[in-house]
């Protein structure tokens, strides 16, 4: 391709595009998409979903940053594999959604109250603690989270399955109290640290 | 023993659908020795099974009569049928081919009076048809198969009918004592010509081509149109036999796909497109085509073609790659699910019968093949210095439609022909 070609074609390309393909995990493939729709109509939980995965490659194409990164949709992505298994061009689509949520949640513009957003988040305070995941306390901030009368609701309800959860000892009820952890638990949570510092300096600025 | 006259000038036409019949005609009428292979019983390959070319909606017996009749008047054209290349020794200007002729069990006697198929009473499979239909033992493969000679089927081979066959000759053409034989001979250039297949529709999962017997391929569908096919020209459903008058093409099925072929086949638009034409024609209003596509690729001169087929009122279309086909409960059709992306809507249509539009597959088998080489990462031939003295012609070379087949073709018997007159240059 001649300079001319190439300059025209960045000229081109929008913004949010190249947001998408710097910042977005897998997000270089999103230019890829032919538009054929095989994704979509795969998609077991495809009617739930606001935009589905080909319409957001369009929208990411057609400059739509807000729409895309306020959006609910991939955040409805259950790793089921269909639309990869599928997509003639061979796009790595179920991961796309996956670092397009990741994106919009580091952005701060993911929906408060989608719940896989919701749990996501329970599920890395939980980790973040001990540096291993507190199965008994997962569950139960899952029951509270959205207060206490309906923590107890939930908790009522699945009473015999955590009796006998139990008594399969498939949960330890003394993880209540403190609960198992990392040998060097600062000394995790200072590299985990550290790496959001790296990744936050490698995010690119395009507005 | 089959015997053939050759040498280091003769060219050597591996297949005889319309671009090796092309090929080996343009040759054999500029004075050089043709030797054409073929590996069907009879020549002009695939274009036989059509019912109508597009974009004229014309028969091809009309071309198929002027070559096969260019073929029959030519002394320099020699035709092996039922003969596949089993080696190919040498190089450009020198090979020796080496050529595995299977028995027909008819000789030259026959005079296709078809006394042999009404004596015989067993039935196999008409491969022609794409096994849709029967056919009787002995055979003629189809009306204006070249040569004109019946066929016995090997699997009637050593059993009452084969003698009844025999018995009933009066021109004492059927000779069941016929062996394969395999013969050797030389040749300066190489035409291959070897086509393509229909891809495996089976092999597209969600499509159900192997679970639902509406679902069919574009090919069976032309088939199904010919009246002297199958179903009579009648458009039915193959499970119940019903009349098929909404029909859905799925387009691309198999074709620009990374998991199946990753080539555009070409002519699948173009061949759908005039498929709706059949539909309209044998229902009339009643009759209703919707398209699946990605985009129509109707190219150059065929744009006008498209446009037409856009203006008729019982053809939609539905800017949509199915994601999959399953069975209706109900009434038992197939139901076409997917999102159209004009509106991202998304979409459960039953349609009486489903055409895929399947692509081409390069007919060349990198593993067989006689000699060095070079293929694309499609499969089909590259137009390489280092393929030697082979050429390839037609869909062996491309996805090409008929048209661009001949033209292809021709350019090929060029280049052997100037081969062999190196070779006639040299040797004086």
């Amino acid at each position: 391709m001649s300079d001319l070609n190439t300059a025209m074609t960045a000229k081109y390309r929008n913004n949010f595009l190249k947001e998408v393909e710097a910042n977005v995990e897998e997000g270089e493939w999103v230019k890829m998409c032919m538009q054929c729709g095989v994704c979509s109509g795969s998609c077991p939980l495809g009617k739930h979903w606001e935009h589905p995965p080909q319409e957001i490659f369009m929208m990411i194409r057609a400059g739509k940053r807000d729409d895309v990164l306020k959006s609910d949709s991939m955040w409805m992505c259950t790793s089921c594999y269909n639309c990869i298994v599928r997509c003639p061009r061979e796009l790595p689509i179920t991961h796309i959604m996956h670092g397009l949520a990741n994106y919009a949640k580091r952005m701060g513009l993911a929906p408060k109250s989608q719940p896989t957003n919701q749990f996501s988040q329970l599920f890395w305070d939980n980790m973040m603690k001990k540096g291993r995941v507190n199965e008994l306390k997962l569950g139960l901030s899952l029951y509270f989270k959205d207060g206490f009368g309906d923590g107890v609701k939930n908790a009522m309800a699945n009473q015999q399955l955590g009796m006998n959860m139990m008594k399969a000892k498939r949960m330890a009820p003394m993880e209540i109290i403190g609960g198992h952890s990392l040998k060097d638990v600062s000394g995790f949570q200072k590299m985990i640290k550290k790496a959001h510092e790296i990744e936050d300096q490698n995010i690119q600025d395009f507005s | 023993m089959t015997e053939v006259i050759a040498t280091n000038q003769t060219i050597l036409v591996v297949g005889g659908g319309i671009s090796g019949m092309t090929a080996a005609l343009e040759a054999a009428e500029t004075g050089k020795q043709v030797v054409l292979v073929e590996k069907r019983p009879y020549v002009g390959g695939r274009v036989t099974q059509l019912y109508k070319y597009f974009p004229k909606l014309c028969f091809p017996t009309c071309g198929l009569e002027i070559n096969q009749r260019r073929a029959k008047m030519n002394p320099n054209l020699t035709i092996l049928t039922l003969a596949e290349v089993t080696d190919l020794k040498g190089s450009a200007g020198d090979y020796t081919a080496s050529v595995k002729i299977s028995p027909r069990y008819v000789n030259d006697n026959c005079t296709a009076c078809g006394d042999c198929e009404k004596a015989v009473e067993a039935e196999f499979d008409d491969d022609y048809n794409y096994g849709m239909g029967q056919r009787k033992g002995a055979y003629l493969p189809h009306s204006m198969a070249h040569p004109l000679r019946y066929v016995i089927d090997p699997q009637m081979l050593g059993s009452e009918d084969a003698q009844k066959a025999k018995d009933a000759c009066k021109y004492d053409a059927v000779d069941l004592d016929m062996q394969e034989e395999t013969i050797e001979f030389k040749a300066g250039a190489v035409i291959w010509a070897t086509g393509w297949r229909p891809y495996d529709a089976a092999k597209i999962q969600p499509y159900g081509y192997d679970r639902y017997a509406d679902v069919i391929t574009n090919v069976e569908f032309e088939r199904m149109a010919d009246p002297k096919g199958p179903t009579g020209g009648k458009l039915v459903r193959p499970s119940d036999g019903k009349e098929a008058k909404n029909v859905a093409f799925i387009q691309c099925a198999g074709s620009r796909d990374r998991n199946h072929l990753y080539h555009c086949s070409r002519i699948c638009c173009m061949a759908t497109l005039k498929q709706t034409h059949y539909v309209q024609e044998a229902w009339g209003d009643e009759g209703k085509s919707s398209v699946y596509y990605i985009d129509i690729r109707a190219i150059d001169r065929f744009e006008d073609f498209y446009r037409k087929v856009q203006e008729n009122a019982n053809v939609s279309f539905i800017k949509s790659k199915v994601a999959s086909i399953t069975q209706s409960k109900d009434s038992g059709k197939p139901v076409l699910n997917g999102v159209d992306t004009e509106g991202y809507n998304r979409y459960a249509n039953e349609h009486d019968l489903v055409v895929l539009a399947v692509g081409m597959e390069p007919s060349v088998d990198p593993e067989s093949f006689p000699v060095e080489i070079q293929l694309n990462r499609e499969g089909f031939i590259e137009p390489a210095t280092d393929n030697g003295g082979v050429f390839a012609a037609g869909c062996a070379s491309d996805a090409l439609d008929v048209n661009r087949s001949a033209q292809h073709a021709t350019g090929a018997a060029l280049r052997a022909v100037q081969v062999v007159n190196r070779v006639a240059g040299t040797e004086g």
